[in-house]
């Protein structure tokens, strides 16, 4: 791999490339974000916003709980998320442990959801505290189930310690076993990296590296996805943009329960990255709770009030 | 679902119901709204639509509003414990909150500023200051001042319309908390939120003739700063004007502050937090269209980062949503005059003839109305009369330093000294630079903040005095000891 021609392999390239990023004001990042959390998003805008956004969930399951049947289940939300619309969109993408994979591909491919991607989340998810080999075990298992997508998460240990190439060095590693099977998200988990400059850095690192997109966070550790870290890394990308000319896309995952919260998130994508970005190939939103809102909504604006939620199926 | 990639607003207009204009307006004088005798239209810059007739305000308008201004200080105001005039104060800022949105709405349509700025920045900062104003009315003796102030008496106050009901705030909060009483002029164009203002002072029972609210143009203006009933003056505007006040002042006993003009350097420095420094930029120079006396009208880039920043702010602009005020989505509304206009274009065509290159961003603009796009000029120099004179418009003139000393120099090189701002990462950069600037707000990695608590004014020809906070606050007593 050449990197982009940004970094030559070594520690000391990979440094020099690190180190010539600006650094990230943490008060202007914030007074931005909310700034653009104001926009007023009304009538027609709103309808296409649920609907792009609808097409970009990460439909999402990740509990020690998983069976066969709630797979299933989530599948067949994801295909078809209102089974008394069928104008609704089907979701970007269903998110499974390592072992659901090819219960949830079987299952997507039976009832016509070939469309629709499985996403593993990889690499000893969450935490990412295991050996080289287990997460390139972890990871070569999901893409010979069956997953399209590979969610991976960095070692934040080894990333706050300043060992910045052994974490380039991981995701190089796991990009090669994706090769032409799966996309590879970058999971940065920003609740642990803590500062904004963290995330700028961890954004530049990882997108070298061959990341496809960059994702806030695993959604088991609180802040997950806040505006001004979906602001980092969206300006990240668009910056990446214009060095490179290739596009990166982004994932926020954790906290977006609302319509509310996944439109502001649109706002940020154009008018940060663009609207290049706002399509499920370029952006993407980890959620499980928010695809009923969205439902809800879009319900509203149909018929001109908030039906029961009963009026929404649970999964 | 519709096969399109744009994500565009649909309109989210802020509902105009909420004010009623009157087809014609009076002054308010002693506590009543007394009619006028001539009268000029108001219009909607955005849409050259008329709102209202205001009066024009004559000798006698003035006479009656200083004479009711001294009577209600001899009889009223002055003898009132500071703990009394503080409520009346607390009393303003909480029916200020409660009619927010009238107030804002109103703002916008008689000034042409974004309904998000008038909602988010100058009706809740106006209500801010009443509040903290009310807060030291009977606290005077422990302001650091001295113990024996006294207000004093009448205060002559006349404001600029780029924040038409932040700028009364700024000078009637501090002016009735120290105990003295007001006659205020509003800017001719913009005199509807003053007039809104005066309903307040009834519905907040304020003693009548405390505030006195007299409309009309530099004339009116005239009339007061020359009025021998009057012992303090408070003018923000065009330092040409304030000049004029200076001189006709100096042979009076009256007191006086000045806010005037500026050209505020924004320097980034190589170390600066790009994406946050371009934001500081946008905000420095395209809040309120420029309309800002302390506005980062001259950005200062250090030449290694000079390009990239550039490329940035271009994008970033392109972005400024521009078009009817009205619309919450709305980031720059309309020029607030016709005049005002023409002298933007005047001066910006001076950019052109002297060799600067302009770059606007692509938007439409209106058909009615004043407008101009967001605009910048590069391969600007000192002796560019865009990085002299103050536009007042947004229009960004760009200028590029080597070193860091050189950046301080051409930041000081002006008649001006109101603002500036810096842009560094790094905290020994800013501590240094700040203590080199001269000008009397200094902001580090932000820009256009404003507080009560923090006093506002300038250095060289950007003004006497200060505004806000303690400082401020000495303006409107006599005998202040200064430690």
């Amino acid at each position: 791999m050449n990197f982009y021609g940004l970094v030559d392999g070594t520690e000391a390239s990979l440094k020099k490339y690190l180190g010539a990023l600006s650094g990230v004001d943490q008060v202007g990042a914030d007074a931005r974000a909310a700034m653009l959390a104001t926009r007023s998003i009304k009538t027609t805008s709103k309808r296409w916003a649920i609907d792009t956004a609808i097409t970009m969930v990460d439909l999402t399951t990740l509990e020690g709980a998983d069976t066969p049947g709630k797979v299933k289940a989530l599948c067949t939300k994801a295909v078809r998320p209102d089974p008394t619309d069928l104008t609704v969109p089907s979701v970007g993408a269903v998110c499974v442990y390592n072992d659901m994979v090819s219960i949830a591909r079987t299952h997507l491919d039976l009832i016509g959801g070939q469309h629709v991607g499985v996403a593993a989340v990889s690499t000893a998810f969450p935490s990412g505290r295991a050996s080289m080999a287990v997460k390139i075990q972890d990871t070569q298992d999901a893409i010979d189930a069956g997953a399209s997508e590979i969610d991976m998460v960095i070692d934040r240990g080894a990333f706050l310690q300043g060992r910045y190439i052994e974490v380039f060095d991981e995701i190089v590693k796991i990009r090669e076993i994706c090769g032409t099977k799966a996309h590879l998200k970058v999971i940065f988990e920003t609740g642990e990296l803590v500062t904004y400059d963290n995330v700028r850095k961890a954004s530049f690192l990882a997108m070298a590296a061959g990341a496809h997109f960059i994702k806030t966070s695993t959604g088991k550790v609180a802040p997950a996805a806040t505006a001004p870290v979906v602001l980092v890394m969206l300006e990240a990308v668009r910056d990446f943009y214009s060095m490179t000319n290739v596009r990166i896309g982004v994932k926020p995952a954790g906290g977006i329960r609302n319509t509310k919260d996944a439109i502001k998130q649109l706002v940020l994508v154009n008018e940060t990255a663009g609207p290049e970005w706002l399509t499920p190939s370029l952006f993407r939103i980890g959620a499980s709770a928010l695809l009923n809102d969205l439902l809800m909504q879009r319900m509203k604006m149909d018929d001109g009030y908030y039906a029961s939620p009963q009026y929404v199926t649970i999964d | 679902m519709e096969d399109k990639l744009s994500f565009e607003y649909a309109p989210a207009p802020e509902s105009r119901a909420v004010v009623s204009i009157k087809p014609k307006y009076g002054h308010f004088i002693g506590g009543k709204f007394v009619a006028g005798t001539k009268h000029f239209p108001t219009i909607n810059p955005a849409t050259e639509e008329t709102l209202s007739a205001i009066a024009l305000g004559s000798k006698s308008d003035v006479d009656a509003a200083v004479k009711s201004a001294r009577k209600a200080y001899v009889t009223t105001w002055s003898k009132m414990s500071g703990k009394e005039r503080g409520k009346y104060l607390f009393r303003i800022a909480r029916i200020m909150q409660e009619r927010a949105r009238e107030f804002a709405v109103l703002e916008t349509l008689d000034n042409g500023k974004p309904i998000r700025e008038s909602r988010d920045v100058d009706v809740p900062l106006a209500a801010a200051h009443f509040f903290y104003h009310a807060g030291w009315a009977d606290k005077l003796e422990f302001a650091g001042l001295g113990t024996s102030t006294k207000p004093h008496g009448v205060a002559g106050q006349i404001i600029p319309w780029n924040f038409p009901l932040l700028m009364l705030a700024w000078k009637v909060a501090p002016a009735l908390a120290a105990g003295n009483t007001v006659v205020l002029k509003p800017a001719e164009t913009t005199s509807l939120t003053a007039l809104l203002f005066a309903e307040v002072c009834q519905q907040a029972e304020l003693p009548a003739g405390v505030v006195n609210i007299v409309t009309g143009d530099g004339s009116t203006g005239a009339l007061i700063v020359n009025h021998p009933g009057i012992d303090k003056i408070a003018f923000t505007g065009s330092t040409e004007v304030g000049k004029i006040i200076a001189r006709a002042v100096a042979p009076t006993k009256k007191s006086i502050t000045l806010e005037l003009g500026g050209k505020a350097a924004n320097i980034v420095f190589e170390d600066a937090a790009i994406d946050e420094a371009v934001e500081g930029i946008v905000n420095g120079i395209f809040f309120n269209q420029g309309h800002v006396c302390c506005a980062g009208s001259r950005l200062l880039l250090q030449e290694n980062v000079a390009e990239e920043v550039l490329s940035k702010l271009k994008t970033r602009m392109a972005k400024i949503r521009v078009g009817d005020p009205m619309d919450k989505n709305t980031d720059l509304g309309a020029i607030n005059s016709h005049e005002q206009l023409l002298k933007i274009r005047e001066l910006s065509a001076a950019g052109d003839l002297e060799g600067a290159e302009r770059w606007s961003a692509p938007c439409e603009l209106p058909g009615k109305g004043f407008w101009f796009a967001p605009t910048l000029f590069t391969g600007v120099t000192q002796s560019h009369r865009i990085a002299r004179e103050e536009i007042f418009g947004p229009v960004l003139s760009v200028l590029t330093f080597r070193t860091p000393q050189e950046g301080i120099d051409k930041a000081n090189n002006t008649p001006f000294g109101l603002s500036a701002g810096i842009w560094s990462e790094k905290g020994s950069k800013v501590l240094w630079a700040s203590q080199q600037l001269r000008a009397g707000v200094i902001w580090a990695n932000t820009f256009n903040k404003f507080d009560p608590t923090s006093p506002f004014g300038g250095y060289k020809e950007s003004g006497w005095g200060r505004e806000g906070g303690r400082h401020g606050l000495s303006a409107y007593l006599k005998g202040v000891s200064h430690e």
